[in-house]
This record gives C-alpha cells, sequence and structure tokens, in this order.
C-alpha cells in the first residue's frame, strides 16, 4: 500500500538522485548495513520464504489434515498440478475469479471510483466530504461486519432489498450470486481507487485543463487528451493492486460460502474448501502455488505495461 | 533529519523482531505454580449452539470436580473453551489445534471422526495414554456393545462414548390437521410420505417436505438424508468393505429426491443451497413453515426444545409428532427391516498432547459418571446417555428419546468407522445436490459413481 500512495512518476527521479550519490549512502559500510537488514531478512525468510517454499514442497505430497496421509503423506511429484489442471472444478473457479475480477475491480471500482473522484474533483463543502465520508466507510468496515450487513439486505425471506423492491422471496444470492459478491466487492473496494484518482487527479496541471477548454475541447477530450496521459501511470499501479487483491479476496466465502453449488467458487474460495474443509492440505498447496503463478504472471503483465508507457 | 529517520527505521525494526519473538513466546506458555490446570472444549457455547451442556460444564462439572480434587488435597483448576459453530468448522479448529500439539485437554469429538483421527495421530487409545486405568472405568459395564462400537476404531478404544442417537421423520400437528393428515400420523412406505407431502400442498404450506440435500448441509444431508433413505431402500453405504456405488438403491433414493426437489413444490431446492440453509430449516419448522421434516432427537433436544432450543417452540410436546422413518416399501429396508435409522454419537477423549493426562482422564470419567450424567439431563435436558443405569431413570419422563430409546435404536445403523467416509458422504451429497438442481437422478449416480472409484480406490472396492 506504501507503493501505491506514492506517486509513480516519482521513481524516475530517485533513481536519478541516487546515481548522482555514492552506492553506500547511509555510510554505514558493508558488514553494518548488514546487520542492520539482517533482523528484518530473518523475518521475511521465516515467515515468508520458508512458508512459500513449505508450500511448494507440500503441493508435491498427498498430505491431509486428517487421516494416514496426515501421519505420513506420501510423495506423488506433479500429480497434484496434474489432477488441477484436468479438475473442471479448478477451471471453473478460475474463470469466475476473471469474472470477479473484471466485474468488481476492473470495471466496477476502478470505473465507480474514477468516476467519484472526477465528479468531485473542483468540489469543495459537505457533498464532497459526505460522498468520501460513505465511501471510505464501506472501506474501513471490518469484513465480518459488512458480511452480516449484505447477507442481512440480500437475504431471501426478510432481506431488505426484497422489502424494498416488493418482491419478497428472491433469491439474490441464488439467483445471481456472481453479481452479488460483484456488486459487493465494488462497493466494498471503491474507496481506494476513488482516493488514488482524487490525488492524481490534483497533480494534472489546471493549465492544461485551462487551454484545452480555450481550444475548445470537449469533456471527452480534456479527459482522454490532457488528464489521461497525465494519470496512466496511476491507472496501472491502481489496477494492478487491485486486481491481485481481488484476485486473492477471501470475502466472497462471507455472503455465499461459494454456493449455490459453487456457483460462486472463486479461486481463494476453491482452496479454502479443498485444502481446509475437505483436508486436501497437499492438493490445497498445489492450488495455491498455480494460484501464486497466476497472480505472477498478473504482476508481471502490468508492471511491463507501466514500464512501456514511460 | 537523516540520522533521525535512520533511528526510526532501526527502531521499527527491532519492533517488529520484538513482535515477532513475542508471538513465538506466547503460544509455548503452560499452567504455572503448583496447580494442574486442565480445559476442556466442546462445541458448546452458553446462549447458543448446546448452550445446555455449556451451562452444565461451567456450573456443575468444574466447581464439583474442582471441590472433589481439593478435599483429595489437589489443586486443579479448569477451564471450560466454548465453540459455537457448525461441525464441520469445528473439526477443522480441532484437527489444527491437536495436529500442532496443542488443543484442550479434554475433548468432544463425533464418533465418525474417530477413524481418521486415529490414523493421523491426533487420538491414541487410551489406555496408551492415560493408563491402564481407562480399561478399568467403572463406566464401561454399563454401556451397550454397539455405543461402546463408536468409540473403538481398530479393536482399540480411543474415547468415552458420550451417548448414541436416532433419526426419525418429525411432522407438524397442526399443519396435519389442517391437511387432514392424522396425529399419529406413521407412513409405512415412501409414496406415503410423498401423498402426506401432497396433501400438505394442497392445503396450503409452504413447503411440505424437508428432507436435507446438498452440500451446505454437510454431513447433516448425508446423515438427515441419504444414509437413512438408503437403508430403507436396503442398502448400506459401506458393507464387507465394498462401498456402495450407483446401484438401484442409490438412484431409488435419488429419484426420492427428484420427486421431492424436482419441480412437484413437495421441498423447497432453494433451502439446500442456501450457505445457511440447515438453520434455516429449523426456523421454518418452529415457525409452521415445514409440514415433515427428517432430523435426530438433537433436534427434539437443541432446536424446537421451548426452553433453550436454538428455534424454540413454546408448544413442542403437543405441536410436534414423530414417525419412524419407512422403508422405501414394507421389508424393503435394511436386514428386511419395516423402518429404518441411522444412529452416531459423540465421543470424549483425553487429548494426547496433555499434559497431565491422568488429572484429564478423571475429568472425563467425572463428566461420563452416573452423576454427572443426572445432573446434564436435569430440568428436560434429557438426552440418550451412554449408560444404562442412568437411562433407565431419565428416560421414563420424556417420550420423544423412550421412542428413540426402545422403538429406534433396535433397528438403527452405524456409520463406517473409515477414515475415507467423509470423503464418501461429500460424494453423497453432492449427488443431491445435482438432483435437487435438475440433473436426473441417474446421470447422478453415474458421477457419484465415477468419484467414488477416485476415493475408494477403484471400482473393485465398489459392490456391484
Amino acid at each position: 500500500m506504501a507503493q501505491a500512495t506514492s506517486p509513480p512518476d516519482a521513481a524516475p527521479g530517485e533513481d536519478a538522485r541516487a546515481r548522482r550519490h555514492s552506492t553506500d549512502a547511509a555510510g554505514l559500510g558493508r558488514v553494518r548495513a548488514a546487520l542492520f537488514t539482517a533482523p528484518a531478512l530473518a523475518l521475511i525468510a521465516v515467515f515468508l520464504v520458508f512458508p512459500a517454499l513449505w508450500v511448494l514442497y507440500l503441493g508435491l505430497t498427498t498430505y491431509r489434515l486428517t487421516g494416514a496421509d496426515a501421519a505420513e503423506p506420501q510423495f506423488v511429484g506433479l500429480d497434484n498440478f496434474v489432477e488441477a489442471l484436468w479438475d473442471p472444478a479448478f477451471w471453473d473457479s478460475t474463470w469466475l475469479t476473471v469474472e470477479f475480477v473484471l466485474g468488481s475491480a476492473v470495471v466496477g471500482q476502478v470505473g465507480l471510483g474514477f468516476t467519484i473522484a472526477w465528479l468531485l474533483r473542483d468540489r469543495r463543502g459537505p457533498l464532497k466530504r459526505l460522498v468520501e465520508g460513505l465511501v471510505i466507510l464501506a472501506w474501513i468496515l471490518p469484513s465480518a461486519v459488512v458480511s452480516f450487513l449484505w447477507v442481512a439486505l440480500l437475504d431471501r425471506d426478510s432481506g431488505t432489498l426484497n422489502a424494498l423492491l416488493g418482491i419478497p422471496g428472491f433469491p439474490w444470492l441464488l439467483d445471481h450470486p456472481m453479481l452479488s459478491i460483484v456488486v459487493f466487492n465494488t462497493w466494498r473496494g471503491t474507496a481506494f481507487s476513488m482516493m488514488l484518482y482524487g490525488a492524481a487527479l490534483g497533480n494534472v496541471p489546471p493549465s492544461h485543463l485551462e487551454s484545452a477548454r480555450l481550444a475548445g475541447a470537449t469533456g471527452w477530450q480534456q479527459l482522454r487528451d490532457v488528464v489521461f496521459p497525465h494519470i496512466k501511470g496511476h491507472v496501472l499501479t491502481n489496477l494492478l493492486l487491485i486486481s491481485l487483491w481481488t484476485f486473492n479476496d477471501f470475502t466472497p466465502f462471507m455472503l455465499t460460502a461459494g454456493g449455490p453449488d459453487g456457483r460462486s467458487e472463486v479461486l481463494a474460495v476453491h482452496v479454502y474448501k479443498v485444502a481446509v474443509q475437505s483436508g486436501e492440505l497437499g492438493y490445497g498447496a498445489a492450488l495455491s502455488t498455480i494460484i501464486l503463478l497466476i497472480n505472477l504472471v498478473v504482476a508481471v503483465f502490468y508492471l511491463r505495461l507501466l514500464r512501456s508507457k514511460r | 533529519m537523516a540520522s533521525r529517520k535512520r533511528s526510526i527505521g532501526v527502531i521499527a525494526v527491532v519492533a517488529a523482531t520484538g513482535l515477532g519473538l513475542s508471538a513465538c513466546g506466547q503460544s509455548s506458555g503452560g499452567a504455572g505454580g503448583g496447580a494442574v490446570e486442565l480445559t476442556i472444549t466442546q462445541n458448546a457455547i452458553a446462549g447458543g449452539k448446546n448452550a445446555v451442556s455449556a451451562e452444565h460444564i461451567a456450573n456443575w462439572v468444574i466447581p464439583t470436580f474442582e471441590a472433589a480434587q481439593k478435599a483429595k488435597g489437589k489443586d486443579v483448576k479448569v477451564k471450560f473453551i466454548p465453540s459455537g459453530v457448525d461441525d464441520e468448522q469445528y473439526k477443522t479448529k480441532l484437527s489444527l489445534d491437536l495436529k500442532s500439539g496443542k488443543g484442550a485437554d479434554v475433548i468432544d469429538i463425533d464418533g465418525i471422526w474417530a477413524g481418521e483421527f486415529a490414523q493421523a495421530g491426533y487420538i491414541k487409545p487410551l489406555a496408551e495414554v492415560v493408563g491402564a486405568e481407562a480399561d478399568t472405568w467403572e463406566g464401561w459395564s454399563q454401556i451397550p456393545d454397539a455405543v461402546q462400537g463408536l468409540a473403538t476404531y481398530d479393536g482399540k478404544k480411543y474415547a468415552l462414548p458420550i451417548g448414541t442417537d436416532g433419526r426419525v421423520l418429525y411432522f407438524n400437528k397442526t399443519l396435519f390437521q389442517k391437511a387432514g393428515l392424522p396425529a399419529d400420523w406413521q407412513p409405512k412406505s415412501w409414496q406415503e410420505i410423498l401423498d402426506a407431502g401432497a396433501k400438505l400442498k394442497s392445503s396450503g404450506v409452504p413447503v411440505p417436505i424437508q428432507i436435507n440435500a446438498g452440500t451446505a448441509m454437510g454431513e447433516a444431508t448425508t446423515m438427515q438424508g441419504v444414509l437413512p433413505l438408503l437403508a430403507g431402500a436396503g442398502a448400506e453405504i459401506q458393507k464387507d468393505g465394498k462401498w456402495t456405488g450407483a446401484g438401484q438403491a442409490l438412484k431409488d433414493v435419488l429419484g426420492l429426491y427428484q420427486k421431492i426437489y424436482g419441480g412437484s413444490g413437495l421441498g423447497d431446492p432453494r433451502l439446500q443451497q442456501e450457505a445457511k440453509g440447515r438453520d434455516k430449516s429449523f426456523q421454518q419448522f418452529a415457525q409452521g413453515r415445514i409440514g415433515i421434516l427428517m432430523e435426530g432427537d438433537y433436534f427434539w433436544r437443541g432446536v424446537v426444545n421451548p426452553k433453550d432450543g436454538v428455534a424454540r417452540m413454546p408448544d413442542r410436546d403437543q405441536n410436534v409428532g414423530y414417525a419412524l422413518i419407512p422403508a422405501m416399501e414394507p421389508g424393503k429396508g435394511i436386514r428386511g427391516q419395516d423402518f429404518v435409522s441411522m444412529s452416531g454419537g459423540a465421543l470424549r477423549t483425553v487429548n494426547p498432547n496433555s499434559k497431565h493426562p491422568k488429572e484429564a482422564f478423571e475429568l472425563l470419567a467425572f463428566t461420563l459418571s452416573a452423576d454427572a450424567l443426572k445432573q446434564e439431563t436435569k430440568g428436560g435436558n434429557v438426552r440418550v446417555t451412554p449408560r444404562g443405569d442412568v437411562n433407565k431413570e431419565i428416560l421414563a419422563g420424556e417420550p420423544l428419546l423412550t421412542f428413540i430409546s426402545e422403538k429406534v435404536l433396535p433397528l438403527t445403523a452405524y456409520r463406517p468407522p473409515v477414515a475415507i467416509y467423509p470423503q464418501v458422504s461429500v460424494a453423497l451429497q453432492e449427488a443431491t445436490a445435482a438432483v435437487a438442481g435438475g440433473t436426473p437422478p441417474d446421470q447422478a449416480a453415474a458421477d457419484y459413481q465415477k468419484k467414488l472409484e477416485g476415493i475408494v480406490g477403484g471400482a473393485g472396492n465398489i459392490a456391484s
């Protein structure tokens, strides 16, 4: 998150500054510098690198939560990976996750976040504070509270939405599970994009917009030719972050538990069901590794895009 | 400025290291001082799930046990660790506790988990953990063999049984009266259940029949749905080491599901898909929206109990009827029976990781002493306890539990206590989910067969 709030444009400036100084900017010397970073590196090794390697290893075994394979897991090589890639349930989940990311993150959060930020860019006063306050509130409330509210909103028998619309008994979470979690996640996460674009739009020099207006550019043309070139770095960084967050988001579980019959079982939920509920830890670890690889591909894709736009 | 920044960074790193270390330190904290500290856990919580058990432990077991130990000159402190979640989640939590060498000293588990827990080494034979006193416990002589079998795996006793139960058909007498059905209803075949459902439907009951289906209800689908029906179709899920595949019996069962959920309006297929469907079925029965419901005696004791159920019915004793689950047709059930049921039962055992196994076993045995069980079942909280001596006294005034004990237990069946059963159970749930979702029974049965072959290691282990 720290990287997200600092505008990406700052990076090249820092590079240049670093090149002007000697490589040992802090003047610590190699040994002391190593000593200072050692605790942090040790923590990273213990809590990040080791678990990651352990997951890689577990993915090659039949390790289970209970039963004989919990005591003595068998080494099965790549069997788990092959099984996952042949399992239609895995591909269904992958496809649902893509829908979830495209729908709620790329279209929902980015679209809504940018729209709010754009509409509020020149406003001051209570309306702006109210809108921003509400949007941010949705973001900072604890997941458990928020999911309970949404279950109460969408419930089939006594849900608030059905009462408002006058259609008692309409099963939103059963008939439209994906739509429900996409709308939910859009509502939940828009704040981040709104704030990021709010800050980015502040960076667009007013003089450029002014000249565009004087030249007779329409609102859309201003957006496309003046604003967008200034904020495309922000857009890509934002997309990268929220795509990865949404890809690994577990909150849909609290609304639909992956149901009905797996129709909202995104990959994070799929792994939970396989590894923790059914106890197939080995297979679950293999799935996690595959998810990690997908995340890497997404990240590399965005980062390349970011670099090529410079 | 630069040096201040640096020192802040150093502090942050040191603080983070400290956090990491203190987090590690916390988990190794154990009992200190001279007192023996014991913990006991159940999937029970005051004011929520199995509230009666939770209150019994907190208000009676702990003070009485501590006092008895004090009288013997021992300083023992007992703490109850409550839990109020779905059984599947409780199982996950327990497995993770036991796997990491932790967990309460005395733990409750479902009898059906004994096999997989034992294979994983999470629980050990009591004689190994505790010593000879486990085998010489005074209670064993009072416990029937079938119930002792729940606690036995590979010929060794891994736990003490807490009790047993049975499944019946519950029905709402008020709705039955409106539909012109008798208050002492006892169907003799599946068709009679469907006929009653049709009458209920035409008298305006929203959900005439609720027989659990789908994966969201977990084991409740298997135990209160598929298995009693399968027994009624003449098949056990595992017999002589062979599993039941997609034979006629399973097709009959799935066919019944289709008659209920496949558009006849006799059941609510959507309820089977909801994340909290089973809890909702409880509420709907209590609200008089469900006519017939297949459940265990837990439903009577813990759900519609007028005093402290999770979906209370003040008029339970007058308004809730119960009947034996019929075989598909008379004589078609397992062992040629006319009526069938399924039983399970919970177990209580000593955690092999316990630092004080002897004291833990004393506590465990104390909770299942005749006195403790009588105390636990006082005031309308009667259940079928494992002990014959206690049951004789307490069941007398309780109609349903007398019914379970006298009529249901003699014809009941148990699930196979083997480690892969839970996976087979999930495959059965998926088959019912498919049928409730519109898949033809034959197709669902064929899919089940394929999954089963993967689980049990090939078609050779499936009865043809």
